[in-house]
């Protein structure tokens, strides 16, 4: 649905998207992720046809940008970071406005205004005046902008930022939905969106691509080799220095700590040797035991880990503002 | 053309629904009710001193009242018309709806367009209050209607060239303040620009004469549509327009 071959924008100073080749089948979720800055509103404005590319060719359902760009914005539906509104029209009346703007034929504006309008929830605000809506409204009238016209394509530039986390679920609920009849590109730098929504994820930083790769691959990557977290009830049957034995004997383990223990229950964390996952036999181990598994879980925000080592961050420096955002 | 009607109307509304257009209106209403009393009461002194001296002066309400008002609300819309063209393309900027032009499937042009005609036709609701002040001198008097609607004709096109080269402006900023500013500078610029011919008759002075926008007003407010003046305005509106649309896309480019 999207080929993006070598995409370079550049600036008078600096390279904002430097060589970047991807590419979207038809009905993906894509998540494009980077820290603030990345390059990824750029490569959506290029994608969108709202600017050319430096260098390289992007095609979109078979049209490229720049050559065709009317055909291109047919059949993509946009919502830019700040949603484009107008705040001295009612949300009625605006979204009629974009039908138009869209070449919603004119029989069928009342209808697709009044379905975008129950799609996203702003319904009981249709009268209302943009200006005078909170920002979970305006954010859902600018999805609602972005569907008008059905399009093949919906482009989202952060599409929750500044939201709370109702409406962050509410939105994200309603992206998914869109899935399937959509081929959706959501640009973010919060990774539980990416897990929560996304089925595939292209990781972008400093302007260049790092990775692109599914979700789950992305999450394997990360999650072998690195520790667990086990807690264990021994029901008085066993003290902590026994349990930690015991686990120490699993194979696949190579290193066991000690991290908490309230009466009964102890908490281990597991150290697998790498490229084994040793999750399956620890808790086989302690259930044959006889002791109660209350827990195991990776202990690691797996993608988090993936991109911090693939954008090249210190852990600790870099982990502080992004799980600040997520708010 | 569906594009071009769309774009305008939703800038009609945003007239309309915000101060804008009232405030203009009350303005004009203001000025030109003013102007179109002081200059027919000076004429009805007049003709009531010729009568009392015994002496008649041939008296014409045309040419004694409708042309130097004409002349005079020319020069009223060279400040207004910034007032109106100033948010066009600045307001979008601001507030990121460019962004949704933009990746609209509707042309530049379609764009420039339907704004630009929205914001003569703003222009033409100020000459409509205009219409109301000469109704008056059609009900007390009995002018020649052909010079009110050259006179007209005139003034709408003087707007809508002026209007032209301000929606070129408004592109150049994010902020309306300054497109109102330039605008109005510009407007100043070439009004004052035919006082040069009181230094003489050089080439230069003719060039700068003809240049000057409310010099080609005159023929019209006198019944009289001169192809010259005609082309001069017509020419400077494209002019205006193919500048805006060499902005927008080096907007894009730059973007």
């Amino acid at each position: 649905m999207i080929q993006v071959e070598g995409l370079t924008k550049r600036y008078a100073r600096h390279v904002a998207v430097n060589n970047i080749s991807f590419a979207v089948e038809k009905g993906d979720i894509v998540g494009f992720l980077g820290p603030n800055g990345a390059g990824k509103t750029t490569t959506m404005r290029v994608l969108t046809c709202f600017m050319p590319p430096t260098e390289g060719r992007a095609t979109v359902a078979g049209f490229d940008v720049f050559d065709q760009p009317h055909e291109v914005k047919k059949r993509i539906g946009y919502l830019p970071e700040a949603p484009p509104l107008y705040p001295e029209m009612s949300v009625e009346d605006y979204l009629t406005f974009v039908a138009r703007l869209k070449n919603v034929p004119a029989g069928e504006i009342k209808q697709r205004t009044g379905q975008v309008m129950e799609r996203c929830a702003v319904a009981d605000v249709r009268s209302k005046l943009i200006a005078k809506l909170s920002k979970g409204y305006r954010q859902r009238v600018g999805l609602a902008q972005a569907i008008i016209h059905n399009p093949d394509v919906l482009i989202l530039d952060e599409p929750t930022s500044g939201l709370d986390p109702k409406q962050i679920n509410e939105t994200r609920e309603l992206i998914k939905s869109l899935a399937g009849e959509h081929t959706i590109i959501l640009s973010t730098h919060i990774l539980p969106e990416v897990e929560a929504v996304c089925q595939k994820v292209i990781i972008i930083n400093k302007g260049r691509l790092v990775a692109t790769d599914s979700v789950e691959n992305l999450k394997d990557r990360a999650s072998v080799g690195s520790a667990i977290q086990v807690q264990v009830d021994t029901d008085g049957q066993a003290d902590a220095v026994t349990v930690h034995q015991r686990l120490e004997q699993v194979p696949g383990v190579s290193k066991v700590l000690d991290r908490t223990a309230h009466g009964n229950r102890f908490v281990f964390e597991v150290e697998s040797l790498q490229g084994r996952n040793a999750r399956p036999d620890v808790a086989r181990a302690v259930v044959h035991a006889g002791w109660n598994l209350l827990e195991l879980k990776s202990s690691t925000l797996s993608l988090e880990e993936v991109f911090l080592e693939l954008t090249g961050s210190q852990p600790a420096a870099a982990l502080a503002p992004v799980s600040g955002v997520a708010q | 053309m569906r594009n071009i009607w769309t774009i305008c109307r939703r800038e009609l509304y945003s007239y309309f629904v915000s101060p804008i257009a009232w405030v203009l209106l009350a303005i004009f209403a203001l000025l030109s009710g003013v102007f179109t009393y002081i200059i027919s009461a000076s004429f009805v002194r007049a003709s009531l001193e010729g009568q009392m001296s015994g002496q008649s002066f041939p008296m014409n309400l045309n040419d004694q009242v409708i042309a130097p008002l004409f002349s005079n609300i020319a020069v009223v819309g060279l400040f207004l018309i910034p007032l109106i063209s100033m948010r066009l393309f600045a307001e979008e900027k601001r507030q990121g709806t460019i962004e949704l032009l933009a990746t609209s499937p509707v042309h530049d042009l379609e764009i420039i367009i339907g704004k630009w005609l929205s914001a003569v036709l703003m222009y033409a609701a100020l000459m409509a209050v205009l219409l109301a002040d000469y109704s008056f001198l059609f009900i007390y008097g009995n002018p020649d209607w052909k010079p009110v609607a050259t006179g007209f004709l005139g003034a709408l096109l003087q707007g809508a060239c002026l209007l032209a080269f301000g929606t070129f402006i408004s592109t150049l900023t994010r902020n309306q303040i300054v497109a109102g500013a330039i605008g109005f500078a510009l407007a100043l610029i070439l009004w004052i620009l035919n006082w040069t011919t009181s230094f003489g008759n050089s080439v230069s002075v003719q060039v700068l004469n003809y240049i000057s926008i409310v010099s080609h007003m005159d023929s019209f407010t006198k019944g009289v549509i001169d192809t010259k003046d005609l082309v001069y305005y017509v020419s400077m509106i494209f002019l205006g327009l193919f500048l805006t649309a060499r902005s927008l896309e080096s907007m894009r480019w730059k973007a």
